[in-house]
């Protein structure tokens, strides 16, 4: 199933043009770029893992191009996100989050049912590899 | 006017009779207003004959320490403090018989954190003072000393985003319909419908609590299936809002604690429960992580006639004091009343740090908000995908775009519903960032995507023409090119 995380899920897969144009939007607002990546696209697994430290002094859409290929040759069948962060009071948190890579196949989510009381159920989500 | 009348000081200001409001001291031309004052700017038309700075006066004085007469009683408290002071009266622009007053009270007279005083006093009797025709409450500048006596919103947009994961876009959402009538599993299927297709969120609407054909557990239990099986098919946080609104408090506190325990992120009240419920409420969703959302059934009945009522700028201040999350504030294309630049000062009011005086969108005062969080706003009613890049070009990301009909009404259903707003606000959002004038180029834009998304094509065919083209009713006093003394 095609996990739709992220910005741009519904539309096809951007290529690295339509990225690079994505990255200088952000820089252009002054945002720092992050990659981040994960085989876990649990829709609470908030903390994926930091391909690095945003690039915070970066302010060439170039250099996150490069560190998302390299991100890309480590991990060719996870998936991939690029964030912005946006440091200014009253935000200091992600302006813009999407996914630029992901697996070949991707997981199905399976979702467990726990009758509890009376007609009440507990939901769980799990990856179904 | 009569900008002379002057306080009458000393034992003759005491002799038991009536005095004009002006001359008691509730008007003062020379007055600074103090930075722990707040500040309201009234609408008044006065009566015929009825001198505007003695009407201005009244006001103050009604809304403050004032009785008709003159009581003794008054020389046992600091009374010049505790008295309102009018202190500004100026025509409205091209309006004859409307005056806007300003009015300064001291921090004193408010009790804190408490929004039912602040409304008792400032709406309290002034409305109904036979002297004028008509008022209305314009704008309120509430000083920070006052702002920080609340705890606003409880979650606020920056943590409603990280909860849900998702930024740098709209959110999408629709309201389940028809209104009334569904049962709950049918409820339930069309709550699942919108949300598997492509929403963030479904809702109820403002008159959906527990009627005979669906008791509200039954409601409750349908609609978690229904989202947490979305959550599931797409690997999105998905939520509905759950209208708790009901007769009572505890019962709405029972219906919340029913959400929570089902795992809902998010539940609805709607504005008619009133402002202590409000903030019983926002202290309630605070305790539980849980996101409020507020539905503002019934302001039309006060804020939509300009000469009398609140403006709904006003309604929305106090509500982000007050404490809730996602707010109803119009969509300016949609179906219901709505200036497209009295709406964007709505939308200021709800999500900037600090509001600078704005006449075009409606804004008198400026406004610290002490860094309390942000009130997301909602747009909702009338809108479809065809209008996606007015949306966004009006109202930027930090909003949801609720299309209730413009979802469940698609000919090929309401997950094709669901997936064309999404395709198209995602195309928006992807070209506006590339650069693109989306205000010039969004039709085409939207064609375009309609070239590969089927439901979309569907969509702008069934309702690219649709517009709700008529004037509105409350709109600002100035034109761009007026210049007015502040």
């Amino acid at each position: 199933m095609r996990i739709t995380q992220g910005c741009f899920s519904f539309l096809p897969d951007l290529t690295d043009q339509q990225i690079t144009a994505q990255v200088e939007y952000c820089l252009g607002k002054g945002w720092a770029i992050g990659v981040e990546y994960t085989d876990d696209p649990h829709p609470r697994n908030t903390f994926w893992e930091m391909w690095g430290m945003p690039m915070f002094d970066l302010r060439d859409a170039k250099g996150v191009m490069i560190e998302l290929e390299e991100c890309r040759k480590a991990f060719p069948q996870h998936y991939i996100r690029l964030n912005a962060f946006d440091n200014s009071r009253g935000t200091e948190t992600i302006t813009m989050s999407f996914i630029v890579n992901r697996p070949e196949t991707e997981p199905e989510i399976s979702m467990t049912r726990t009758e509890v009381d009376g007609r009440a159920i507990r939901y769980t989500h799990s990856i179904a590899r | 006017m009569d900008t002379k009348a002057t306080e009458i000081k000393g034992k003759e200001r005491y002799k038991a009779g009536v005095l004009k409001y002006a001359q008691m001291g509730y008007w003062d031309g020379d007055y600074e207003p103090k930075p722990t004052d707040l500040l309201a700017l009234f609408r008044i038309t006065p009566q015929e004959g009825v001198d505007p700075i003695e009407a201005a006066a009244a006001v103050a004085g009604e809304s403050s320490t004032a009785t008709w007469t003159v009581v003794w009683t008054d020389r046992l408290t600091a009374c010049d403090q505790y008295r309102a002071k009018a202190y500004k009266v100026e025509p409205v622009p091209g309006t004859p018989g409307q005056y806007f007053c300003y009015v300064a009270y001291d921090l004193i007279l408010f009790e804190e954190g408490s929004i039912a005083n602040l409304t008792a006093s400032i709406i309290g009797n002034v409305f109904s003072f036979k002297p004028l025709k008509a008022a209305r409450l314009e704008d309120m500048r509430l000083p920070v000393a006052y702002v920080k006596t609340f705890k606003g919103p409880p979650t606020g947009i920056v943590g409603e985003r990280e909860r849900l994961d998702k930024f740098g876009k709209p959110l999408l959402g629709a309201t389940t319909k028809p209104k009334l009538g569904l049962s709950g599993k049918n409820y339930g299927r069309v709550v699942y419908e919108g949300l598997r297709g492509g929403l963030d969120f479904m809702k109820d609407d403002e008159n959906i609590n527990s009627q005979p054909f669906m008791h509200w557990r039954d409601r409750f239990l349908y609609v978690m299936e229904a989202v947490n099986l979305a959550s599931a098919r797409t690997g999105e946080v998905k939520g509905h809002y759950l209208n708790i609104t009901a007769g009572t408090m505890e019962e709405m506190y029972a219906r919340a604690e029913f959400a929570k325990q089902l795992g809902s992120i998010v539940v609805m009240v709607d504005l008619i429960v009133g402002w202590t419920a409000i903030q019983s409420i926002s202290n309630w969703c605070r305790a539980n992580d849980m996101i409020l959302h507020m539905h503002r059934a019934g302001h039309g009945t006060y804020t939509r006639q300009k000469n009398h009522g609140i403006s709904f700028r006003v309604i929305a201040k106090w509500l982000r004091l007050a404490g809730v999350d996602h707010l109803h504030t119009g969509t300016a294309v949609g179906k219901l009343e709505g200036d497209p630049m009295t709406v964007q000062g709505y939308y200021n009011v709800c999500r900037e740090t600090k509001n600078e005086v704005d006449l075009q969108r409606g804004i008198f005062f400026e406004q610290e908000w002490g860094d309390i969080r942000k009130v997301m706003p909602v747009a909702s009613g009338g809108i479809h995908a065809g209008q996606m890049h007015q949306l966004l070009s009006l109202f930027g990301d930090d909003v949801v775009l609720q299309f209730g009909g413009g979802t469940i009404g698609h000919p090929m259903g309401i997950q094709a519903g669901a997936a064309a707003n999404r395709v198209a606000l995602e195309a928006m959002v992807l070209a506006r960032n590339e650069g693109r004038n989306i205000d010039v180029e969004g039709p085409e834009i939207l064609r375009a995507a309609a070239k590969w998304c089927k439901p979309l094509e569907a969509a702008l065919d069934t309702w690219g023409n649709i517009t709700f083209n008529y004037t509105s009713t409350d709109t600002s006093d100035f034109v761009p090119t007026a210049s007015v003394s502040m």
